[in-house]
């Protein structure tokens, strides 16, 4: 049984029919990574699989159960990054953490530190986040991923401002996280830095 | 099944968390939860100059001066509540939370209260003392004042949810909330004016209360629902 399974996603937006009976299973330990055009419905599908839009037809269920009709169990395991960074920009990066995985984890700031540690970001950096670049913040909402530590990533272009390094790190998070048999959808155009036999591509039209 | 993970926090101490970051952040900027008090105070003090200064004469419109100003004040401090969090994400993070989602949002709107609703509780003497209350009357009317606020605070919250997704929402806004509102306007200036007039206002403030336990109790889940299907844009 796959993980996350999507069968017969049907979904319109307006008068486009940007879903056309998709289906598709994620594994555990795999990276389901979606590609397309701009305009293809990368985010759609993927707030579509977060529960934030509602699906004209078809079902998505995890662990076997459908998502919508036990949303809380299937967000406990969900760690989700769309467009918006949810970060706050009159708090550092620090408080940003604590307020917002801190929301749903109990870590202590060691954890922080570790977390900021391993996406780049220098964890001695007090600035406010609207002081920081956009990469930078990307971090920083990378970090909180992490910090949630759920079973399934959905991601929306999680590398958009980063720099070459930067990819390279998310490839490395992103690998821990599926060898510890974590599951993870990412929409993104960049190729990722996996092994080949962790990842399944689906192109959308 | 690891749905309920070791390390999770409970939907209490996620509200209690929430209310901290809203309030460090309406520490960290004044000037946003500072202009609705401030318009409060300069409405209720424009009535003296533009109407009669008869202390009588405007002991008479002073009911009618408070509420519709602090009404007013509520619906602009309505716009800080839910769009920033809107625009930046961090709703969509509280909708996916697996918490639930109109408890965290009452979170919110208790912190608003205390930033925008507070404010004009504690000013309310010196605008009432103003506008010719007697010294008598002011705890009354601070009395009605607060209950008042949190009812709007709360109705409130339901126009600034629904209106999330609309780039212009501040009219629509206005025009969803006002009608809402109109009863806690009648009866707060009623308890207003009888305290004013140093008679009893006990019917009055218990239906004030009645309404302001109803809003907390349906406000929120309507919050929710409207932020999910602003959330859908």
């Amino acid at each position: 049984m796959n993980l996350l399974a999507a069968n017969d996603l049907n979904l319109w937006r307006g008068e486009l029919h940007v879903l056309r009976g998709l289906s598709f299973g994620v594994d555990s330990g795999r990276c389901l990574q979606i590609t397309g055009i701009n305009g293809s419905g990368k985010s759609t599908l993927l707030r579509a699989l977060a529960g934030l839009l509602p699906l004209e037809s078809g079902t998505i269920s995890w662990r076997g159960h459908d998502t919508r009709r036990d949303p809380h169990a299937f967000h406990g395991e969900l760690a989700w990054l769309g467009h918006g960074t949810g970060l706050k920009g009159d708090l550092s990066a620090h408080e940003n953490l604590r307020y917002s995985a801190g929301l749903r984890r109990d870590f202590g700031t060691a954890d922080i530190d570790a977390v900021l540690a391993s996406v780049g970001f220098p964890h001695s950096d007090g600035r406010l986040a609207r002081q920081m670049s956009a990469g930078q913040q990307r971090r920083v909402a990378l970090a909180r991923v992490l910090l949630l530590d759920c079973a399934l990533w959905l991601l929306d272009e999680p590398t958009s401002n980063l720099d070459a390094q930067g990819q390279h790190m998310f490839g490395q998070i992103l690998s821990t996280h599926l060898e510890l048999g974590g599951a993870a959808v990412v929409a993104t155009h960049w190729p990722l830095a996996l092994a080949p036999t962790r990842i399944e591509a689906l192109e959308l039209q | 099944m690891n749905s309920a993970s070791p390390k999770s926090v409970s939907a209490h101490r996620a509200g209690w968390l929430l209310a901290q970051r809203d309030l460090r952040l309406g520490l960290r900027r004044p000037g946003e939860w500072l202009q609705p008090l401030v318009f409060f105070v300069v409405v209720t003090t424009l009535f003296p100059l533009a109407t009669d200064p008869q202390m009588s004469r405007l002991r008479d419109i002073a009911p009618g001066a408070l509420w519709v100003a602090a009404l007013l004040s509520s619906l602009l401090a309505l716009e800080l509540l839910f769009r920033e969090d809107g625009q930046d994400g961090s709703l969509e993070q509280l909708a996916v939370s697996g918490l639930p989602l109109s408890w965290l949002l009452l979170a919110k709107t208790a912190v608003h209260w205390l930033l925008t609703g507070l404010p004009l509780v504690l000013v309310a003497p010196l605008v009432a003392t103003a506008l010719g209350a007697p010294l008598a009357a002011i705890p009354s009317v601070m009395g009605s004042l607060l209950l008042g606020s949190i009812a709007l605070s709360l109705i409130g919250a339901v126009g600034a949810a629904l209106t999330l997704g609309l780039r212009r929402g501040g009219v629509l806004l206005a025009l969803l909330v006002l009608p809402l509102a109109v009863p806690v306007l009648i009866f707060g200036a009623r308890a207003t004016a009888l305290a004013i007039a140093l008679e009893p206002i006990a019917a009055p403030m218990d239906l004030l209360g009645a309404i302001a336990v109803l809003a907390a109790t349906l406000a929120p889940l309507a919050a929710a629902a409207a932020v999910r299907i602003s959330l859908e844009e």
